[in-house]
């Protein structure tokens, strides 16, 4: 039996990045479903959604099914070992839909890199997530981008006031929003024009990079776009993925700082992966650390899988006239062959058969 | 030629050829029923992606250009975020009270500056709020109203419905509704008026963003052509 056919692309996916990691060394770190609730109340704002399904365990203490992965792993994360903690998962957490507003269960792997981060491991997290992305399929894209680059525009006290929502308008792509928020703050046009650019800017880095000279006007600007070019560099040399330079990835700035990510691929209508450097998490924690890391939504590959045009290859069917003994052994020649049997005394509604064969066999037939 | 391997799914995922040119994929375009759809339906064709069929009256659903490797569908102007939130198509024209309603994770490429209206509260005339006082708030944007209300910290008891709004504060259902306002006939005929604007709304190019990453020529081609119009008209 071909175990190929039988796989869902998003369990094929889950063991090639299962390989993936553990060969880059990352161990799997397997947790418990649950989490104390008090985990999550402290960081909200870190979850996807803040609806988190709770309930009261049997020592009448408040217990959450996990919402999120990273805050577990951070918390779990000890600083005082030698090197950098590079750790994998593969885990289903428990969010609200955003579209439906009911409760998911949803497959997620993703990878988490703690400690002392050096630019090889931001290369390296980012290699894997462009490997992941291209195990998924071949057809992606893989967006970065720096927060530092963004914040360090967005830090004039004149913005102050508006900061969040000119957030949600890069993250939009929203041109026309910026100017308009810009306009009623009272922001330099010449800033403005800045913003709107850095809003629109999407391409490969060739195409985008060198629009962005303005950028050294800003210190920490100038020296996040350096970050980011060198890392592109590097990740260029390695890898023929697709990487797009894209600022409207803003991840919630109280988290994540420098790196950011998103991968997707053509067919599936949202990002597959979204990743980034999350060092504000860890001092959040109470961890000295940095970290980075990224999560795959392995729930969004099931339509990539395509219809299954047969429910089995043969239908065997039988009647009183055959023992079972005979039918069996049918059953067990064919599938011995490869094929996938179903055996009925009659056929059954809405199932479909490649092949229909009726026992006993009638000579000649 | 658009490469059709059988079955509606494949056929609206296949792509187009544009003379020699390499193969193009199809942009599905979603544009609200109704007389905002049109107009910005004249725009789409004046800048360069005409399908002319999309405004003859027949009972089809879904119209092509397979020179342009354009697809038009119209659906329910409050669908269309939808449509483009999970790639069923790639742009689309939604209006900003939609958005700020349901706040699908889509791109807004363009204000098209059409449809324009507001989105307002609106009492029965000489209405005298008392903050001492829960506000009923009758409306079908329970969102925007909430998100309003908030800033404002003020207590309100939402009511929603979905029609015939203004009927709220008439039958003391409500003290005040948060609605769109177009010219404001509509209030003054039944004796109520626009007491604050919560928001200017208009008509906005939307795009998916997964599908943005995938068909971005294309999809840049037409808010070029589209802002080239906006820009003509200024």
């Amino acid at each position: 039996m071909n175990t190929d056919a039988i796989l869902k692309n998003e369990e094929k996916v889950q063991f090639q990045l299962r390989a993936l990691y553990e060969q880059c060394g990352y161990s799997r770190f397997k947790m418990s479903k649950f989490e104390e609730y008090d985990l999550y109340v402290r960081n909200k704002d870190f979850l996807v959604s803040d609806s988190v399904i709770t309930f009261t365990d049997t020592t009448g203490k408040l217990m959450a099914l996990k919402p999120d992965v990273t805050l577990s792993i951070v918390k779990n994360f000890d600083g005082s070992t030698n090197g950098v903690q590079r750790v994998y998962y593969n885990e289903n957490v428990y969010r609200i839909s955003e579209q439906t507003h009911t409760y998911k269960e949803i497959m997620q792997t993703g990878l988490e890199c703690m400690g002392n981060i050096s630019g090889y491991d931001l290369c390296e997290v980012l290699l894997l997530a462009a490997q992941s992305l291209q195990i998924i399929s071949k057809d992606c894209v893989l967006n970065v981008s720096h927060l530092g680059v963004v914040s360090a525009l967005l830090d004039a006290p004149e913005m102050a006031d508006i900061r969040k929502d000119l957030f949600a308008c890069i993250g939009e792509k929203n041109s026309h929003g910026v100017g308009e928020l810009c306009l009623q703050a009272g922001v330099d046009p010449s800033v403005t024009k800045q913003l709107q650019l850095l809003t629109t800017a999407y391409g490969t880095p060739d195409e985008v990079l060198p629009q962005l000279h303005f950028l050294y006007e800003y210190p920490a600007a100038a020296k996040a776009l350096e970050e980011l070019s060198l890392v592109i560099f590097a990740l260029q040399k390695v890898s023929d993925v697709r990487i797009c330079v894209d600022f409207s990835l803003v991840n919630n700035m109280k988290y994540y700082n420098g790196l950011v990510f998103r991968g997707f691929v053509n067919g599936v209508p949202a990002g597959v992966l979204s990743g980034g450097q999350y060092d504000y998490l860890m001092n959040r924690m109470g961890k000295n650390d940095q970290a980075i890391g990224f999560a795959v939504y392995l729930d969004l590959l099931e339509r990539m899988d395509k219809e299954k045009e047969y429910d089995a290859d043969v239908l065997l069917l039988y009647d009183d006239t055959i023992s079972f003994s005979q039918v069996l052994a049918e059953a067990l020649a064919l599938r011995r062959e490869g094929k996938s049997v179903e055996v009925q005394r009659c056929v059954p509604n809405k199932r479909r058969y490649k092949q229909q064969i009726c026992l006993p066999v009638q000579k000649g037939e | 030629m658009c490469r059709t391997n059988g079955g509606i799914n494949s056929r609206y995922a296949c792509r187009c050829r544009k003379g020699n040119e390499p193969v193009r994929e199809w942009l599905n375009v979603a544009l609200p029923k109704g007389r905002l759809g049109e107009k910005v339906y004249k725009m789409f064709a004046a800048a360069g992606f005409e399908c002319p069929e999309v405004l003859e009256n027949t009972r089809k659903l879904i119209f092509e250009n397979e020179q342009k490797c354009i697809r038009y569908f119209w659906v329910k102007p409050s669908d269309v975020a939808i449509y483009v939130e999970r790639g069923a198509a790639d742009v689309g024209v939604a209006g900003k009270d939609i958005l700020l309603e349901y706040q699908p994770e889509i791109f807004e490429l363009l204000d098209l500056k059409v449809g324009k209206c507001r989105m307002a509260v609106a009492a029965k005339k000489g209405f005298r709020d008392h903050a001492d006082r829960t506000l009923r708030v009758a409306t079908k944007f329970p969102g925007i109203a909430t998100a309003y209300y908030q800033s404002q910290g003020r207590d309100i008891d939402i009511i929603k419905l979905n029609g015939s709004i203004e009927l709220a504060p008439i039958l003391h259902l409500s003290d005040v509704i948060v609605d769109i306002v177009e010219t404001g006939t509509t209030l003054l005929e039944n004796d109520l008026e626009p007491i604050e604007t919560i928001v200017p709304i208009s008509a906005r190019l939307i795009a998916n963003r997964a599908g943005f990453q995938f068909k971005y020529e294309a999809v840049q081609d037409i808010v070029k052509g589209l802002q080239q119009q906006l820009e003509e008209t200024v």
